[in-house]
């Protein structure tokens, strides 16, 4: 007994250019009103909503960075007590970390991706749809519980045995557990969607030769969270046991180990640096390329860069634990590893600069923010190479100095170039330019602020100022530096605010983009800005490896796609060589009501592990329900 | 921009098996995340039992019986799911519903067998950090195996209703392969939750 294969259906090759472009608008478009909203599993509309929350997270963030600054803008400052600095530098770290950077990078794939690649859909869209309500409710319980004052205040990397029942009786350590493992779900999920969709999804003809240096980083990056978020899931779930059920992971006296806890943290934390820097990298490489118009020079060289940096991200960790009295023959190979991960980073510099100088650079927005980044980058690399030395290590750790040093490699490695990346792909996602003027004034301020706020912070550093402290003496000399500091964070949180007023009144009043207003050569500029519900009336056929540059009269396009249901094609893993036309998700409001069952499961077992027991039960109906191909036009037949 | 039709892809099959299909390499992106789950948290096991000198602290190490037979319906369990999956190729619905019904009553017996070795682990928990790596290990594998349990409950019953079209034997294939890995996860455990103490 076996069961027959489909019947006839409509193709697009039968349908003319507007007879398809309707039809296929009709198949692929998001239900309206507020239901519709919530069953959306666009790529599109999830990316938007991905980047405006990771946005939203930031400016919070950034709040609280600036009350930071305040307090310590002068010496024996009551603008804040330390219990509530301690609460606020905690949220500060906590929310630029696991729902800014890192969400924030994998927002921009989950819209830009599937464009790049040339398909009409992310793979798994309602697993795309589930991780954003994941990491929605996820930040959301964070901040409330910020606002209740039970927020975490133990710091971001909320080391045992300070975030143990212990020395934090309250639920606050419990609440940072619990978001880590919200927003572990939403990461994972949408790292293996890109791996999937960059794997499988690509347009005939992209092989990986052909793949632009953004999928790639964004590639590279996604096996990094499917291979360090696993250590900070275990590290997290233990923390949570120790105080619910009284295991005793880190507890010395049972034979456990605090030091457990910092290594499963910084096997995760260190890759996370490059979790948030290899994007920015590969933001960098495309509007370099754009800008400079010319293709980024020493393609492959950039792209076993962004391979080596990946690996080696993981050989790291431990230089975080220099003081931590480990033996000396393990300090030595750390050391090593930490210097060596310099190399592919420099190399990628030289790629750039290379590009740069052969090529025939237009100085936009979006240009000078990629300079800005690597000017920043660089000077972070170096004080990296420093704490990477043993001795140097030991003077400084903990100091203003590290703080200085990782906000130059993470701001000037992702801020600056995702910003830029905001200025750049902006068109394409609104229809509409940003205002040129206010981003150059935008550039000005976040360069000339960022660089104020955060190089005196060497200095501080040098002079024995310690990180985490809410305030300080008038004795200790500290006082110039600091109040230069503030000073320039106000003028770089300044920038931010332009580049919001830029933001809501080009939405309104910006000039119109057109399908391809910079001439990019990548495959998002070859439909219309914002694009389609499809994406494209017809999937693209890459013949180069920058096909709008190579074949810019005429794009090579196929045919035969399925014009009355979700169909994506599916290509083979090298040669991107068509292999199947399969089903794409319809609209469900499954994922919603199982992030929501999700959600209620992980606070719940906050206060009472029997919520592992009553949490279960609708978890596991939602997922029926979403699974269930109910709805779906293949199974309606 | 102008464009120009160079193939077409209508004959193309709307479905395919292991790597043409793409739920497959979403369960290969699982399979390599939660491989790097148990990876870590065997890190830990034996990152614990190093620092430690008397492992298992404080305790028996667990009654053999439970892992062994359930390792052994694992390795046994291979049978009928390869018979599934020959089944599922050649789209053969009434062996695919049989080979799926068997593959969940077996699931199901593991679960069982799993309360047992919760009960023979001669520790709890909150005993000593070898009681809670040992419960938190054997918990991730627990969810790990219901969980795949239930996606074979939920196809067996798509099997027996409208929905059995054809791709979803593209899926039963997925189920199988992913059982597979259920098997190879919980081998190495096995050696370390029951025989690691006994070292």
């Amino acid at each position: 007994m076996s069961v027959t294969a489909e019947s006839n259906e409509l193709r697009d090759d039968v349908l003319n250019g507007l007879q398809l472009s309707g039809q296929l608008e009709r198949v692929w478009r998001t239900p309206s009103g507020l239901v519709g909203a919530l069953m959306s599993v666009d790529h599109k509309i999830v990316g938007r909503r991905y980047i405006l929350t990771a946005f939203a997270f930031l400016l919070l963030g950034g709040i609280l960075a600036m009350l930071m600054r305040v307090q310590l803008a002068g010496p024996e400052q009551t603008f804040l007590s330390a219990d509530k600095y301690n609460q606020i530098f905690t949220m500060h770290g906590s929310t630029m970390m696991f729902l800014f950077a890192v969400p924030v990078m994998e927002a921009f794939a989950v819209y830009l991706v599937p464009l790049m690649v040339g398909t009409r859909n992310i793979a798994f869209p309602r697993l795309n749809a589930f991780s954003y309500w994941m990491f929605l409710f996820g930040g959301c319980f964070l901040w409330i519980s910020f606002l209740f004052n039970v927020g975490p205040d133990v710091g971001w990397f909320s080391y045992v045995p300070l975030s143990s029942l212990q020395f934090t009786p309250t639920k606050r350590a419990d609440v940072w557990a619990q978001m880590i493992t919200f927003t572990e779900v939403a990461a994972l999920a949408v790292a293996v969607e890109i791996v999937v969709t960059v794997f499988k999804l690509r347009a005939p003809g992209m092989t990986l030769d052909r793949i632009p240096l953004f999928v790639w980083a964004m590639l590279v990056t996604s096996f990094l969270v499917m291979f360090a978020m696993p250590s900070i899931m275990v590290a997290s779930t233990s923390l949570i046991l120790d105080r619910l059920v009284n295991t005793r992971f880190y507890d010395a006296s049972s034979g456990g180990h605090p030091l457990l806890w910092q290594h499963l943290f910084w096997f995760f934390g260190h890759p996370e640096v490059y979790i948030i820097f290899i994007p920015g990298t590969g933001m960098a490489s495309t509007i370099l390329a754009t800008f400079a118009r010319r293709p980024v020079i020493g393609y492959p060289v950039v792209i076993l860069s962004l391979i080596g940096t990946g690996f080696l991200s993981f050989g790291l960790w431990v230089h975080h634990m220099f003081v931590t009295g480990l033996p000396q023959l393990g300090a030595g190979l750390f050391t090593a590893s930490s210097m060596l991960i310099a190399v592919p980073s420099g190399l990628q510099i030289f790629c750039w600069l290379a590009t740069l100088w052969d090529g025939r650079p237009v100085y936009r927005t979006p240009l000078l923010f990629v300079i800005g980044f690597i000017v920043i980058f660089v000077i972070g690399g170096l004080s990296g190479v420093m704490v990477a030395s043993v001795p140097i290590d030991t003077q400084v750790h903990d100091t203003y100095f590290v703080v200085a040093h990782f906000h130059y490699v993470l701001i000037g490695g992702a801020v600056f170039p995702l910003i830029g990346a905001v200025y750049y792909w902006f068109p394409k996602i609104a229809g509409r330019m940003l205002s040129e003027r206010l981003g150059r004034w935008n550039f000005w301020l976040a360069f000339i602020g960022f660089n104020v706020a955060f190089f005196p912070m060497h200095f501080l550093g040098l002079i024995g100022m310690p990180r985490r402290v809410y305030t300080y003496t008038a004795d200790m000399d500290w006082a110039h530096l600091n109040l230069l500091s503030s000073i320039g964070a106000f003028v770089f949180a300044l920038s931010f605010a332009l580049l919001l007023v830029n933001v809501v009144y080009s939405l309104r009043k910006g000039a119109l983009a057109g399908d391809n207003p910079w001439n990019g050569s990548t495959l998002e500029w070859a439909t219309s800005s914002p694009p389609p519900p499809q994406n494209f009336d017809r999937i693209p056929v890459v013949k180069h490896r920058d096909p709008l540059w190579a074949d810019s009269e005429s794009l090579p396009v196929i045919a035969g796609l399925s014009a009355e249901r979700r169909e994506v094609l599916l290509t083979s893993l090298a040669e991107a060589e068509p292999q199947t036309r399969e089903a794409s998700s319809e609209p469900s409001i499954w994922p919603l009501l199982t992030a929501i069952a999700t959600t209620v499961f992980f606070i719940g077992s906050i206060f009472t592990p029997w919520a592992v027991l009553w949490g279960t039960p609708p978890m596991a109906v939602t997922l029926i329900g979403w699974f269930w191909p109910s709805g779906s036009k293949e199974d309606e037949e | 921009m102008r464009q120009t039709i160079v193939r077409n892809v209508a004959e193309l099959p709307t479905y395919g098996y292991g790597p043409r299909s793409g739920p497959w390499w979403g369960a290969m992106g699982f399979m390599a995340l939660e491989g790097m789950g148990f990876a870590i948290a065997v890190g830990t096991y034996l990152y614990l039992y190093a620092i430690d000198p008397n492992w298992p602290i404080g305790a028996a190490p667990p009654d053999l019986w439970p892992g062994t037979t359930e390792a052994v319906v694992y390795l046994l369990s291979i049978i009928p799911n390869e018979i599934t999956n020959r089944a599922a190729y050649r789209q053969d619905l009434a062996k695919v519903r049989t080979g799926l019904v068997v593959m969940s009553l077996i699931g199901i017996a593991l679960l069982v067998l799993r309360g047992f070795e919760f009960a023979h682990l001669n520790t709890r928990w909150d005993n000593s950090a070898y009681g809670s790596i040992v419960w938190l290990i054997l918990g991730l594998h627990t969810t790990h195996l219901a969980t795949d349990v239930g996606d074979t409950v939920v196809l067996a019953v798509l099997m027996f209703t409208r929905h059995a079209k054809p791709r979803r034997f593209s899926d039963v294939t997925d189920n199988v392969f992913y059982w597979n890995f259920v098997v190879l996860a919980w081998l190495p455990l096995y050696a370390l939750l029951d025989w690691v103490p006994r070292l």
